[in-house]
């Protein structure tokens, strides 16, 4: 029974890594071998695919935009995220169910069709192409999740707790930093990845908000495709590129993984 | 959770609701403005009401790609579902191999989402990648770019590879809420496998369950990154889901008021279907855990 159910798993991982074992092969191919014949090993290791990245600023600008949108985004959904999470999770207010769902629908909207009012917003307030653009953009699908997520956590955490730290004489403001927020570490850390992730994942309004100055990786990728045809080799490196910030990111929060991906709701 | 009425708690979401709003609500209205117009340039635009509303109810091309949405969609979940739950199922449940798991699993989830379609693009060509290498030395005639049927099956399986994992997490996540002291009763009552999977397991991941039907149902239902970088849309149409059909009609014709028109249309659907599937799922069983999202 065991050997069969761990047989399994190791079919369904072997399915789950088997493109991106692909994807890393041809990385380290030249373009001549990898249009020449399959191989599974490359024959010619190779760095030079990722040294044309490194070396070449409009290559590595993209990661390095990349980078600074989805890290202004997560500190814009903590800082709005956390106070609107701690008053879900402790108080009744007026209309708090119904912008509880507002919230959530956001999730709804097919993100395709608001493309060009996007752009005709972040351009009238003067923010297109820049990193803020791409990062308040990326609020409207992150912040939901965060409060949801949050909400979940702080849930977890008896009341008393806030109670007693105001008998003792703390302010909210001293007992939101001091006390509060130390306790829901771990959702914090489960909820900055998955803002991370969404941010980092999603292309369609990064691509759209910006020319050059704030460009994401993923659209530079489209770049490969050139006069000669595709260059395989540096594409492959570049995907290959995108996948190791999510990879340290989630090594980080392993042990609450999983809990997150419940929203903190199990 | 006991909470108490407080309306000074708005203070603490007003931030976090101007923010969404400006990305929200501005955007929203701009649509609906859209839909109501015909627009020719930045100055001349008259006003149409529901014209949109009624040429786009009636064209035939999103009401085929509306279809192929749908197939889509229910192909996604009846796949991603049922094989997300046995892979839980399988999953150790400490030391490091739990740890490994997870972060494997977590792989295709983290990939940005164009790197996505350009994996399998390249991995199901029959001259450079593995996948459709292989099956064409098996003797299987596959080619994603000309056969329609082979490019909407590597859609499908793309999003399989793509998002099962994120439903394989949330139910191991469920399956590790359960006490001990339920497997031990079942135990003692020398409960079958198939038992304690329909009677203990499945009952306790229902709330896991529904977050993922909704995940997957609303992120298959907006799919548009990933069969754009793979196939376009073709052979054909074969692959032209509804977010696709939108943006050519909006981009590519300048269409924008039938576009904007049929944006609305299909938010409507989203949460419309969304909001089918969880009054149902809440309204079958009420004393159960229903209670747990009258938050």
């Amino acid at each position: 029974m065991i050997s069969r159910r761990t047989l399994g798993l190791v079919i369904y991982l072997i399915f789950v890594l088997l493109p991106i074992y692909w994807l890393l092969n041809m990385s380290f191919k030249t373009n001549e071998e990898i249009l020449g014949q399959i191989t599974f090993w490359p024959t010619n290791f190779t760095f030079d695919n990722y040294i044309t990245i490194f070396t070449d600023a409009t290559w590595y600008m993209g990661y390095v935009n990349s980078i600074t949108y989805v890290a202004m985004n997560l500190v814009i959904t903590l800082l709005v995220a956390l106070p609107a999470a701690y008053a879900f999770s402790r108080y009744k207010f007026v209309g708090d169910k119904h912008l509880f769902f507002w919230l959530l629908s956001n999730r709804m909207a097919p993100p395709a069709v608001f493309l060009l009012p996007f752009f005709q917003l972040y351009s009238s307030v003067g923010l297109f192409d820049t990193h803020l653009a791409v990062a308040l953009a990326h609020c409207l699908f992150t912040v939901p999740l965060a409060v949801w997520i949050l909400e979940g956590f702080m849930s977890g955490v008896p009341r008393e707790i806030d109670e007693t730290a105001y008998i003792d004489g703390y302010s909210f403001g001293h007992f939101f930093i001091k006390i509060f927020i130390p306790m829901i570490s771990s959702g914090i850390g489960v909820t900055a990845f998955f803002t991370f992730m969404f941010s980092w994942v999603e292309l369609l309004l990064a691509r759209t908000l910006t020319s050059v100055d704030a460009k994401p990786i993923s659209a530079i990728m489209t770049r490969t495709v050139g006069a000669t045809g595709i260059d395989w080799g540096v594409l492959a490196a570049a995907g290959v590129l995108t996948i190791l910030p999510g990879i340290l990111v989630v090594w980080f929060v392993r042990n609450h993984v999983a809990k997150g991906f419940a929203l903190g709701r199990v | 959770m006991n909470k108490v009425p407080n309306n000074k708690a708005w203070w603490l979401v007003l931030p976090m609701f101007l923010l969404v709003a400006f990305s929200a609500i501005i955007p929203l209205m701009t649509v609906v403005n859209y839909s109501l117009q015909d627009i020719f340039d930045q100055n001349t635009a008259y006003f149409v009401g529901v014209e949109w509303y009624q040429e786009v109810l009636r064209d035939t091309r999103l009401h085929d790609s509306l279809l192929r949405q749908f197939g889509f969609s229910f192909s996604v979940l009846a796949i991603e579902i049922p094989l997300g739950i046995a892979v839980a199922l399988m999953m150790p449940t400490r030391g490091w191999q739990a740890s490994a798991v997870l972060i494997l699993l977590a792989l295709p989830l983290l990939i940005p989402w164009n790197v996505v379609g350009t994996i399998w693009q390249v991995f199901a060509r029959g001259d450079i990648g593995l996948f459709g290498w292989t099956l064409n030395n098996l003797g299987v005639d596959y080619n994603y770019t000309s056969n329609p049927l082979d490019a909407w099956l590597t859609v499908l399986l793309m999003d399989v590879w793509h998002w099962t994992s994120l439903v394989a997490l949330l139910c191991y996540s469920g399956l590790r809420a359960i006490p001990d002291a339920y497997y031990q009763a079942a135990k003692i009552d020398r409960a079958s496998r198939w038992a304690v999977f329909r009677y203990i397991q499945l009952p306790r991941l229902r709330n896991v369950l529904v977050i993922g039907v909704l995940l997957r149902f609303m992120d298959s239902f907006m799919i548009y990154t990933e069969p754009f970088v793979l196939t376009g849309g073709g052979p054909g149409n074969s692959t032209t889901f509804l977010s696709q059909t939108l943006t050519q009609m909006a981009i590519g014709q300048f269409d924008i008021g039938p576009a904007a028109a049929f944006s609305l249309v299909y938010f409507l659907i989203v949460m419309l279907v969304s909001w089918l599937f969880f009054t149902t799922i809440t309204h079958m069983d009420k004393s159960d855990s229903g209670s747990k999202y009258d938050q």
